[in-house]
């Protein structure tokens, strides 16, 4: 997924825009050869151009014929394709639990992304302010926190907070929090979340702090010696010089936050399988267990093509920004 | 700046307390991993493991197919890793250098395939697999990863081939080279951090890969470290030692990796793109 972050670019690549900036220069070449080589880019994009439209466009094709038929256990065994037109897509959307669950992902990934963002953005900023030694400290432990392999760190959360023996209720029993002793926590649905939450922040918070910092060591020095000239405080150097200048960082991290906790999958179905209950399914589980579990796969064809939908509109507005941008740079 | 004692003192305690919190699951999952079994199954935490032992690793190891799941892990994390290095590399290497019509349709379809949304799409994948007779092999598995890193790699990669000075590849065309000499003399090894940074992201995604795996292929030999994990302790009865043992074994490559590559990934990163 890509940040397009005008100027926050950190040493590696300062040079990006630069280069891209003087027009090509081709006017000397000999006309034989410059025709040859109109065709050269086209030639070069063909593989990643044929691999997309095999193996994402044809899945999403597909995904949209089964959500049109009638494809349960028998259909699928006997290799049957009734269509049914749009009843599933009927049966679906007047379901309540269907808006139940849209409604519980929403506010999942809401949720998620506001405390990813605010403590990412505030373990940022300290980065900054620390000193040498303590700096790399925190790096060294934010980054093990990120590189953990998902379904590692799902089935260590299993064990901070397993039932017996876990040593979240220890702590919390040693701390005076008795009832908490024996305390199941994927047994409710808030409870589930929280670890959830806890899991995917812990693991999310690295990289928008990292690279929020890194963002921070490109902005001119000068601005805050303009800033201070001008008697701005600590707060509102921050508000006039910082935050502006990180916004469209912070903007482009935001939605690729959402798209991420939107589509997070394994740390809810390894967690709990979105139960208790079903009370934790999200849209992506949703999808997969009326489909799989239940075995309605046309049924689950509409739910995941909807979520397709619901997706697109919560990054509509990124997008737009994305590709309007692109269209300033060319 | 002014920065009292104070100015220091709290920045550095919460810089502790914040170091804590994100190292602790990752210690407490090697800790539990070395403990023997009574340290582990304890009412009071044993904090630091005193009796090293090495039982719960050797548990985890002996469990059935590990070593083939270990090799077919790898052999599906390199091999899609490697084909989306090569065929983002032509690609990107177009989108940087070449002007020509339909560029930026291309780089929209890039970035949009970038936002696919995989988790839900198992059940069309799992019927076009099923229809060409290819469940419970390692080939679908290969080349849908591939699909999931290249658009990422792809747009990565073009930041880095643009931050390749363009005179360099001229002095060696007007030195004799022809322009693909000049790409594979020149370019290429400028791009080296590049190439780690994309590949340690792609190597990542594909590593993690979960819901795929887990619908495709249900043959126990034709399965990957993920789905083992996952479902590693209902099988041994929970046992938390083992379990930990072979989330450390999943976990330590990348790592490893990680802990390395690092600073390169996350210039890399902000270079212009993201995660999976």
């Amino acid at each position: 997924m890509s940040v397009q972050t005008e100027g926050t670019d950190t040493a590696g690549a300062t040079g990006v825009r630069k280069t891209e900036a003087p027009p090509p220069r081709e006017t000397g070449r000999p006309v034989a050869k410059r025709r040859a080589g109109a065709s050269a880019p086209y030639l070069l994009l063909l593989p990643a151009l044929l691999a997309t439209l095999i193996l994402l466009g044809w899945p999403l094709v597909k995904n949209g014929m089964l959500s049109f038929q009638n494809l349960n256990p028998r259909q699928l065994i006997l290799h049957l394709t009734e269509w049914n037109g749009i009843d599933n897509y009927k049966e679906v959307l007047g379901s309540p639990d269907f808006w139940k669950v849209v409604k519980r992902t929403v506010l999942f990934t809401a949720a998620n992304v506001v405390l990813i963002m605010v403590i990412g953005t505030l373990v940022g900023l300290l980065l900054a302010r620390l000193g040498k030694k303590m700096r790399l400290l925190l790096l060294f432990g934010l980054v093990l926190a990120w590189a953990m392999p998902v379904l590692a760190a799902t089935t260590v959360f299993q064990w901070l907070f397993a039932q017996r023996f876990g040593v979240v209720n220890a702590v919390l029993d040693s701390l005076g929090w008795h009832s908490m002793a024996d305390h199941n926590w994927l047994g409710t649905q808030m409870s589930t979340f929280s670890v959830v939450t806890l899991l995917i922040v812990w693991q999310s918070i690295p990289f928008v702090a990292i690279n929020l910092y890194a963002a921070t060591t490109t902005i001119p020095k000068e601005l805050y010696e303009a800033a201070s000239l001008d008697g701005a405080g600590a707060w509102k150097s921050f508000s006039s010089v910082t935050f502006p200048f990180l916004k469209p960082f912070l903007l482009a991290t935001t939605f690729l936050e959402v798209i991420w906790v939107f589509k997070a999958f394994p740390q809810i179905f390894a967690m709990n399988e979105g139960g208790p209950d079903r009370l934790t399914e999200t849209l992506p589980i949703y999808a997969f267990i009326e489909g799989f579990g239940n075995q309605h796969f046309g049924m689950g064809s509409a739910i995941a093509f909807l979520t397709m939908l619901v997706l697109l509109f919560l990054t509509a507005y990124y997008l737009r920004l994305v590709l309007k941008q692109e269209e300033d740079e060319l | 700046m002014k920065r009292s004692i104070f100015g220091r003192f709290w920045p550095n305690a919460t810089a502790v307390v914040l170091f804590i919190g994100f190292v602790f699951p990752v210690y407490w999952m090697f800790a539990t991993a070395f403990k023997p079994t009574g340290d582990i199954i304890s009412d009071n935490p044993v904090w630091f493991p005193t009796d090293v032992t090495f039982g719960h690793f050797k548990k985890a190891i002996a469990a059935d197919h590990f070593w083939t799941l270990v090799r077919n892990s790898l052999t599906v994390t390199i091999l899609s890793v490697l084909l989306s290095l090569v065929i983002a590399l032509f690609a990107s290497f177009a989108l940087a250098r070449m002007r020509f019509k339909g560029r930026r349709g291309f780089l929209i379809v890039f970035m949009i395939a970038q936002m696919a949304p995989w988790e839900v799409m198992v059940i069309a994948i799992y019927m076009l697999v099923r229809d060409n007779d290819m469940l419970d092999s390692l080939i679908p598995l290969t080349v849908f990863y591939m699909m999931m890193v290249l658009p990422f790699t792809i747009l990565t990669l073009r930041g880095y081939v643009a931050a390749v000075p363009k005179e360099l590849e001229e002095s060696a065309m007007v030195d004799g080279c022809t322009r693909p000499q000049a790409f594979v003399k020149v370019i290429f090894p400028l791009l080296a951090p590049g190439l780690m940074a994309t590949s340690l992201f792609g190597f990542i995604t594909a590593w993690n890969e979960f819901p795929l795996v887990l619908i495709l292929n249900k043959s126990v030999e034709s399965q990957t470290l993920p789905l083992w994990i996952s479902q590693f302790r209902t099988a041994f009865g929970d046992d938390w030692g083992a379990t930990m043992a072979a989330s450390s074994l999943f976990a330590v490559p990348i790592l490893i990796l990680f802990v390395f590559l690092q600073r390169k990934a996350v210039s890399g990163l902000t270079a212009g793109a993201v995660k999976g």
